[in-house]
């Protein structure tokens, strides 16, 4: 079921917040100086060992990745809502849910995708093969989406709540948690040499479940926070 | 035809209002008045359906509006007290995101346009939105009223931090819709300069 104008409200959602993440690139670009710091420092931390760098790289990345993803949360409706921005994409002729999928698809864009390219080289830092390293790309490929849309969920929830980042962080955590599994999970499987086919299908079905729900879910709870 | 049937408002424990009953007819305004914490935004907000009143229901043409919901956002303007605006963005470019969400396609002459009728100048729709005053921000926001085909506009304390020059702009674009056949709500506590004969006025009872 498409209405006219869908589309239009859709690009019309993802061009502003692109535009807007280009106004405020040091903002926008927290997230990613975050998981080059703190792959960068682990090898430091832990001592230069090829094979203990080897063996935790996967869980190390995946962590780092998922700390940066929770770090951007907080942005992606706060400005919005404070500046009334919020009230006025409720009240237009199209499902909000659709909203809410170019919003997360433009955090997506300004969190998630950098965080992908960047992976292959934060890989080879760790000392992972060719093979492990195209895993974890196409892991994080497949699982930063889901982050973000998860997240987006926790991030309209505590909308106008005082200290609501750490009350993200408590919410989401517990729903990023199998994302993370299946995620180290592919690289790890892949250095041990089992094939990563398992782990990416099932990072592959939280996609589809995430973007099947997240979108009503996060619209759901917009509404309740502008009450 | 927007009513409000037996309309009542709490906001936690205390209760705004109780049992208000209005109608708008094409080519009225009503004005909403009452003392601070009357309960005047609530009323607009449940207009929106943003809000959800106590009891009652908000009719547009006879039907239910929480039953309409986008159908019902087609037909509808909104300008709350908070701008609506983004302080990174040109005014603009502000304009043209909120046209581009609604699915109009404003070409930039006609945003220019719609920019200085409400007086803002050439000189200001290139700059950011944040170093304009606060009477220019409430201008970018109310000239999305030049932009908008919609029939019933709802406008929450409009006039606050105009001058008496874009007040009388303002003023005269409700006119114009009004004459077209548009309805308006306005919450607010300046007159409005309209003939006596369009103009219904509510008060509310904290």
């Amino acid at each position: 079921m498409t209405r006219p104008g869908m589309w239009d409200a859709l690009c019309g959602v993802v061009r502003r917040d692109l535009l807007l993440a280009m106004r405020r690139r040091s903002d926008a670009a927290m997230p990613v100086f975050f998981l080059v710091i703190v792959a960068s420092l682990f090898p430091l931390g832990v001592g230069p060992e090829p094979a203990v760098l080897r063996t935790i790289g996967p869980g190390v990345l995946w962590v780092a990745a998922l700390l940066a993803c929770l770090l951007s949360l907080g942005r992606v409706f706060t400005a919005d809502y404070l500046d009334g921005v919020l009230e006025q994409m409720v009240l237009i002729a199209q499902p909000l849910p659709v909203l809410v999928v170019g919003k997360v698809f433009a955090h997506w864009v300004i969190a998630g995708v950098p965080v992908v390219l960047l992976s292959p080289l934060l890989g080879m830092q760790f000392g992972l093969d060719g093979e492990a390293v195209a895993v974890l790309a196409l892991s994080l490929l497949l699982g930063t989406p889901t982050l973000s849309m998860i997240g987006t969920i926790g991030a309209a929830l505590v909308l106008g709540v005082r200290g609501s980042g750490l009350l993200v962080a408590l919410l989401v955590l517990p729903l990023y948690v199998p994302v993370l599994i299946f995620g180290a999970g592919a690289v790890a499987s892949s250095l041990a040499g089992v094939g990563a086919e398992a782990n990416l299908s099932l990072l592959g079905a939280c996609l589809v479940l995430s973007l099947f729900f997240a979108p009503w879910a996060t619209a759901a709870a917009l509404r309740i926070a502008l009450e | 035809m927007l009513q409000a049937v037996a309309l009542s408002c709490m906001r936690g424990e205390r209760r705004l209002f109780v049992d208000v009953n209005v109608t708008v007819e094409p080519g009225t305004l009503l004005t909403v008045v009452g003392e601070n914490g009357s309960g005047k935004t609530s009323f607009l907000r449940i207009l929106t359906s943003l809000l959800s009143p106590e009891a009652g229901a908000v009719l547009w043409q006879g039907q239910d509006i929480r039953q309409l919901k986008e159908q019902y956002y087609a037909q509808l303007t909104y300008i709350g007290h908070l701008n609506g605006v983004k302080d990174d963005l040109t005014p603009v470019e502000n304009l043209m995101a909120s046209a581009g969400l609604t699915g109009d396609h404003h070409s930039n002459p006609l945003v220019q346009d719609a920019l200085e009728s409400v007086g803002l100048k050439r000189m200001v729709h290139r700059l950011p939105t944040k170093v304009l005053s606060q009477g220019q921000r409430r201008r970018v926001a109310l000239a999305r009223l030049w932009l908008s085909t919609h029939p019933l506009w709802l406008l929450d304390e409009p006039f606050t931090s105009l001058d008496t020059a874009s007040t009388a702009l303002v003023t005269e674009r409700l006119q114009s819709h009004l004459r077209g056949g548009g309805l308006a709500v306005v919450v607010t506590h300046q007159e409005v300069a309209l003939p006596s004969d369009v103009i219904q006025r509510l008060r509310l009872n904290g």
